[in-house]
């Protein structure tokens, strides 16, 4: 009887999602992180209270994530970018960032060395992970900035202006103009540009 | 500000150093951040109850008292805690508001002395959280209702004092609409009710067979006939008044449209056309017969009385609300009587001299039989027409006896569950919009936050405290990754009005046109990339032409109070239109006519009304702390403002 396999799955299907959120996750032990990573006992502990509090069940998933953003950044749509940056901090790819993930990067964008710094953009850029930055990527990254903007911009946002900011990226960083940017292309250009490197020490002071 | 939206400032961050390579200019330093003190616990103290919470839970919500530095003037040095003359049981659950992000609504207090604490702390009522939120709107609707109640039961007495200076109109209205404000209304009222009684019985008296006196005529004639210029008088002076209370009414409508359109107004123009119509046919026999009918339409005046009674139009609006469920009663009756109808028909068609002599004819019998009321004047005489005639009286007691309970209570229900959801739907939309007000607050405080000129200095963090609106660290770190992002993709965040005019104004020359006029000559027409960073580098080059040039002008200290103001008047002019949304409505022309004042009169003044205009009749702390520091430098400076604005 269709109705009644019908009804059985989606008590399955509602039993299946409890399941899943009431799967807790802990974190390894505080010494541990303090080790992995820059911040002190302190500072975990407050990282530690503000995640499980927004989070009880111990991790992030993508949605929350862009509902986040989407606060942050109310004025566009900031679903796209996003959705790159869960995929850059979820190392391992599991879908969901946990609290280990989450103070791991954040150790390297706030605490990390320039090279440290870099290396990690490089993997936020490279959004099929291949080791390389192709000018499609790039577009998509850059559409996605551009997105955050809105609508109500000043100067109003023209269709090229994305592809003109992708190009003007691409003359900085190609070295060889082979039409992808590596790693180490990346970390020259990067540490050439003035304007970069004194920047990378913006979000240095504060968590 | 969402639910610990500070927690994630973090992940914010991270989202900025991405940017960081693609930006093409500098990004902008972040915020210096005072000593922060790490985490710490709080005390509050509520009226002997000591509560101890994280300085970072309160710190989530910043425009709440207890988020904000607000909560400074409830501390008590000597204790070292916070301390509030409050109910604490209340007080449990604005804390735990800050702890999870819901507002519960507590089962057991009164609801306004909960609404009293939400407004103490800062709470807005929206924040009740999904779960309690049903409950306390109807609690609170209940307690709304009765004080409505109660307030209109004394108004009763005094009756609303009538607006000064009313025209003889809105009076009429009001008399016509409530007759208790005067005896007139009163007078009125009760006459035109009881010339609709006379009417009416009139109409009926008309019709009753009346002997007379004299001789015993074989026909007894209706009284109507014996008495015809008695009863064409009566007739004539009600009709006489009804038309003049219609005209009346139509006068002293506030809508005219409106009110011929209205039900009552088609009701009372029913009630006495007739009688004109009566007046203007000539009498001609063929004719008087189609007048005699109309007479007919001289009974609604009695629908005049729903006027009078407030009942009858709770019935009509009944009605009316509950006709789906009457027409389908009236659906399923006639499905019924025309299945019956032909059953007996062709049941009957045997016999002679049946009085079944068709199906339309044997719809009477059906109708009588199933309601039940059986005149005998249509029977069966076969025997499968009296199985089918017994088959049809019974289901005829099923068919009308048993939706009509169910449409009574299904339209009771019904009649509430709309109430609600048309309430609902209301609350939802209101709720929506004000989420919506809450989410462009977050988008304007930037916005306001850019023009007041907060960006562009990292200095003189004195000067600047007293005209900008001090923020929260939270906020601070914000609005400075907002900046980053508007430094990465080299375009500005502005809101709807500046960004329907910037694509109104067809180049981007248009524009500059507007922003000041010293700058005449045309901008790089380049690619916008290009030209947009270029443009910023020429505003501050007038900035400083603008304060060289005020500094010829004026005294010394309106240069010292227009660099304490103003530290970028790059985006002034563009300020004083954004300033449009953000202030009152009646603002807009003014703004309007500052920019024109700004293009008419040489630039030293366009700084001055620009820097004020935005604040001085806008509301807020932002207006009271710059009005402050503007009225420190030269009182000069005031009548030249003052007399800019009322361009």
């Amino acid at each position: 009887d269709i109705a009644w396999w019908y009804y059985q799955y989606q008590r399955d299907k509602i039993e299946d999602e409890l399941e899943m959120t009431m799967v807790c996750h802990r974190p390894e032990g505080l010494e541990q992180l303090e080790a992995q990573t820059n911040f002190t006992k302190r500072e975990l502990q407050v990282l530690y209270r503000g995640f499980k509090n927004e989070c009880p069940s111990g991790v992030v998933n993508e949605d929350t994530f862009k509902q986040i953003y989407a606060q942050f950044f109310p004025h566009g749509d900031a679903s796209t970018y996003a959705h790159y940056l869960f995929n850059a901090f979820d190392t391992t790819q599991t879908g969901s960032v946990k609290f280990e993930d989450f103070v791991t990067a954040l150790s390297i964008l706030l605490r990390g060395t320039v090279h440290e710094k870099l290396r990690w953009t490089f993997n936020l850029y490279d959004i099929n992970k291949d080791g390389y930055i192709n000018k499609e990527e790039m577009m998509d990254i850059v559409k996605a900035i551009y997105d955050m903007m809105g609508k109500y911009t000043y100067p109003v946002l023209k269709e090229d202006t994305p592809r003109q900011h992708v190009d003007v990226f691409f003359q900085k960083m190609d070295k060889n103009k082979d039409g992808i940017v590596t790693l180490d292309e990346f970390l020259e250009s990067c540490q050439e540009d003035d304007n970069i490197m004194r920047s990378l020490q913006l979000f240095q002071n504060v968590m | 500000m969402a639910a610990g939206l500070a927690t994630w400032l973090p992940f914010a961050r991270a989202a900025a150093v991405g940017w960081l390579p693609l930006a093409q200019q500098p990004l902008p330093p972040a915020p210096g951040v005072k000593t922060s003190r790490g985490d710490e616990v709080l005390v509050v103290n509520v009226s002997g109850r000591r509560f101890e919470t994280w300085k970072n839970t309160l710190d989530r919500y910043p425009d709440t008292l207890l988020g904000s530095s607000e909560k400074e003037f409830f501390y008590d040095a000597d204790s070292g805690e916070y301390f509030f003359d409050r109910d604490p049981d209340m007080f449990r659950h604005v804390l735990n508001f800050y702890r999870t992000g819901r507002l519960h609504c507590p089962r057991q207090e009164c609801i306004q002395a909960f609404d009293e604490e939400l407004a103490f702390y800062g709470l807005v009522p929206e924040l009740v959280g999904d779960c309690c939120l049903e409950e306390y709107r109807d609690r609170k609707k209940e307690n709304a209702e009765r004080l409505a109640e109660d307030e209109e039961a004394e108004q009763a007495g005094d009756g609303p004092a009538l607006p000064a200076g009313s025209s003889l109109r809105q009076r009429l209205w009001r008399a016509f609409e409530n007759p208790h404000t005067s005896t007139a209304a009163l007078v009125f009222y009760y006459v035109t009710g009881f010339f609709i009684a006379v009417s009416v019985i009139a109409n009926v008296v008309e019709t009753i067979p009346c002997r007379g006196a004299a001789r015993r005529s074989s026909r007894e004639q209706p009284c109507g006939e014996r008495f015809p210029q008695a009863f064409f008088c009566m007739d004539t002076a009600c009709v006489l008044i009804f038309t003049g209370e219609y005209l009346l009414r139509l006068f002293a409508a506030p809508s005219r449209c409106r009110f011929l359109r209205s039900v009552m107004s088609l009701i009372d123009v029913v009630a006495i056309l007739p009688y004109y119509i009566g007046l203007l046919v000539p009498k001609n026999d063929d004719v008087s017969g189609a007048f005699v009918t109309l007479r007919v339409f001289r009974v609604f005046r009695i629908f005049k009385f729903s006027r009078h009674s407030q009942g009858l139009r709770i019935l009509g609006y009944t009605l009316k609300s509950c006709a789906s469920e009457l027409g389908f009663l009236l659906f399923s009756l006639t499905m019924a009587i025309i299945i019956f109808a032909t059953v007996m028909f062709y049941a009957e068609k045997g016999t002679n001299k049946t009085n079944f002599t068709s199906i339309p004819a044997a719809f009477w019998y059906t109708i009588v039989t199933m309601t039940t009321l059986g005149y005998g004047d249509m029977v069966p005489s076969t025997i499968a027409g009296k199985i089918f005639g017994s088959i049809c009286s019974l289901s005829g007691v099923l068919v009308i006896a048993l939706p009509v309970p169910v449409i009574v209570s299904n339209f009771s229900r019904i009649y509430h569950q709309n109430q609600r959801a048309d309430k609902r739907r209301a609350q939802q939309k209101v709720r929506l919009a004000r989420i919506r007000l809450a989410k462009s607050g977050t988008t304007n405080a930037f916005l306001q936050y850019k023009q007041n000129g907060g960006l562009e200095d990292s200095s003189s963090g004195e000067e600047q405290a007293l005209c900008v609106r001090t923020r929260s660290a939270f906020e601070q770190q914000h609005h400075h990754l907002l900046h980053c992002l508007e430094k990465t993709t080299c375009h500005e965040f502005t809101d709807e009005l500046t960004f329907s005019q910037a694509l109104g104004a067809v180049s981007p020359g248009g524009r500059t046109s507007r922003s000041t006029s010293v700058s005449s000559q045309p901008m790089g027409h380049g690619s916008l990339l290009s030209s947009c960073c270029p443009r910023r580098a020429k505003r501050r080059a007038i900035r400083l032409a603008n304060s060289a040039a005020s500094v010829s002008r004026g005294s010394m200290q309106e240069l010292d109070m227009l660099a304490g103001l103003r530290r970028s008047p790059a985006p002034q002019s563009r300020s004083s239109l954004n300033a449009k949304p953000h202030d009152s409505l009646d603002l807009n022309c003014d703004s309007r006519d500052f920019v024109a004042a700004i293009i008419s009169i040489p630039t030293p003044p366009a700084n001055t009304p620009d820097e004020s205009q935005p604040s001085s009749p806008g509301g807020g702390s932002r207006a009271g702390s710059t009005l402050r520091n503007s009225s420190l430098g030269t009182p000069c400076l005031f009548p030249e403002t003052v007399k800019i604005s009322s361009l």
